[in-house]
């Protein structure tokens, strides 16, 4: 079976720090992995450079054997969901335009009613954007990154700001979404009992990668969770 | 009024060419306003005035020199403001300047002011010709069917730049492609109310039509319907009362919003 995404030696550097240094590590089809680490770990920029947004790494990243610098199609295997759904808040337009704009062809008009019913959105399809509670948007924003059927889901620290119910149900979706439909998951989080609960594989960065493997593993191993456990308390308390 | 007026062969081109214009300016004017370049238009125009002035100057049919123009300074403040972190308002500024600046000192070396330069800053949508109204509408059409072509790829980097990159549209392209199209569309509009007054054309109907729409196309068709209807009823009764065009266009619009403000904060229209 083809990974699903491979990254090899991956290393960005800016101006004043090594935001990654020699990142390696395989994600196969239908792993939903946790990448968890302080602010600051490097999440961000792994991402970008993940969905060609940041373009100044060495080392390769593959989706599917295919190297994304070369691939022009690498996109179509990919949804997006960001950490915060930005947009003009008078934005004129309705749920259902919004996931339309995940379309990749116009020819696909159906799926956005399909997925619209699977996320429970379907009652608030002709309501206006800015109208929507939190945890409406991230289901929208959910549903945008779905419409054309990707076989990879990336999240970016999705579930902040969203109260307790629609945290649990969009829970549930992503679970749904991985074990029944067979799409991988990379969901980067600050929430490690979410992490432990939900994903079957971790990664754990701060600027190098110092583990992933099953998510098991990680949890059962007391020094590991402490050690990040102390690694993102200095970083919280640098911050303050 | 007299329907006599109807049936005048300029005022059917003048009601021709400003309903298209009008729609056009709404198209393109909402995607403006929506990524928050309202100012842009009118620097557009002032700019494509240099431009103007130049052809005149030149003997050279002075709206080709007008879109050559315009097109150029498209490109250089999208150039200047990403490559010098110039904030959008003040590279606005500082093109909407430069263009008159440039037009009135090639208007000086020609001799000063004529009636052409007045029908270029206030509009003279009364006096296009039959050639004027088939350019007209054959440009709108092109730039309208060009959206149209792109509609999903423009819409998604107007909503969020990032993500519309995510999904693999490339969005410096069609960030450049809007702005020429803009140019053109300002430079095709400047009949109807001329250099001064084309920004309003941009921005009313749609800032209008945002309060009032709920999806994007709704929100588009409303805007075009007060943009048509606040340059035919511009027309006409600019015509009756011997008034100016682009002057009376302009305050329909303005009469509309502030209508529409009126019912907004009476509280008769809510937005979900």
């Amino acid at each position: 079976m083809l990974n699903a995404v491979e990254i090899s030696n991956l290393t960005v550097k800016y101006p004043e720090v090594v935001a990654l240094d020699d990142v390696s590590f395989v994600i196969e089809q239908g792993d939903f992995l946790g990448i968890i680490g302080p602010n600051g770990a490097g999440k961000s920029t792994l991402f970008d450079s993940m969905l060609g947004l940041n373009t100044t790494y060495t080392g390769t990243i593959k989706f599917f054997d295919e190297d994304i610098k070369k691939s022009k199609t690498y996109h179509q295997e990919i949804g997006y969901v960001p950490q915060k759904p930005e947009f003009e808040s008078n934005f004129p337009a309705t749920v259902s335009d919004v996931v339309r704009m995940g379309l990749r062809k116009k020819s696909d008009d159906n799926k956005v009613d399909e997925i619209l019913q699977q996320l429970m959105l379907h009652e608030l399809r002709d309501r206006r954007i800015g109208a929507l509670s939190g945890g409406q948007l991230q289901r929208v924003f959910i549903a945008k990154a779905l419409v054309h059927d990707p076989k990879i889901l990336i999240l970016d620290e999705p579930n902040t700001g969203v109260d307790q119910q629609s945290i649990n149900l969009f829970f549930g979706i992503l679970k749904e979404l991985n074990s029944k439909q067979g799409i991988t998951i990379i969901w980067s989080s600050h929430d490690l009992d979410a992490v432990n609960k939900l994903a079957n594989h971790v990664a754990c960065l701060n600027r190098t990668l110092f583990f992933h493997g099953e998510s098991e593993k990680f949890f059962s191993d007391d020094d590991l969770v402490k050690q990040y456990s102390e690694a993102s308390m200095q970083e919280h308390m640098h911050h303050h | 009024m007299s329907f006599e007026i109807l049936t005048y062969g300029f005022m059917h081109r003048a009601i021709i060419a400003g309903s298209v214009i009008a729609i056009l300016c709404s198209v393109m004017g909402l995607f403006l306003v929506l990524r928050r370049y309202s100012l842009f238009g009118d620097a557009l125009a002032h700019s494509s005035f240099g431009g103007i002035a130049l052809g005149l100057f030149a003997g050279i049919y002075p709206l080709w020199t007008a879109y050559g123009v315009s097109i150029v300074s498209a490109l250089i403040i999208t150039k200047v403001k990403t490559r010098y972190n110039i904030s959008g308002d003040a590279s606005i500024a500082v093109l909407l300047s430069s263009g008159i600046a440039a037009g009135l000192v090639i208007i000086s070396f020609s001799g000063g002011f004529t009636l052409d330069i007045f029908s270029f800053l206030f509009g003279s949508i009364l006096l296009v010709s039959v050639d004027d109204t088939i350019a007209i509408v054959a440009l709108a059409g092109a730039i309208l069917m060009i959206i149209l072509l792109l509609f999903r790829q423009i819409l998604y980097s107007t909503f969020n730049e990032k993500q519309a990159k995510v999904s693999g549209i490339p969005v410096e392209k069609i960030n450049y492609l809007l702005i020429i199209l803009a140019g053109l569309t300002v430079v095709t509009s400047i009949q109807l109310v001329g250099v001064l007054l084309i920004s309003a054309l941009f921005v009313i109907p749609n800032v209008t039509a945002i309060m009032y729409g709920r999806s994007f196309k709704q929100t588009m068709l409303i805007s075009m319907s007060f943009s048509v209807f606040s340059v035919v009823a511009g027309i006409l009764i600019s015509y009756v009362f011997d008034i100016t065009p682009a002057g009376t266009i302009v305050l329909f619009s303005v009469a509309i919003l502030a209508v529409t403000m009126g019912i907004k904060s009476s509280g008769l229209l809510s937005k979900s």
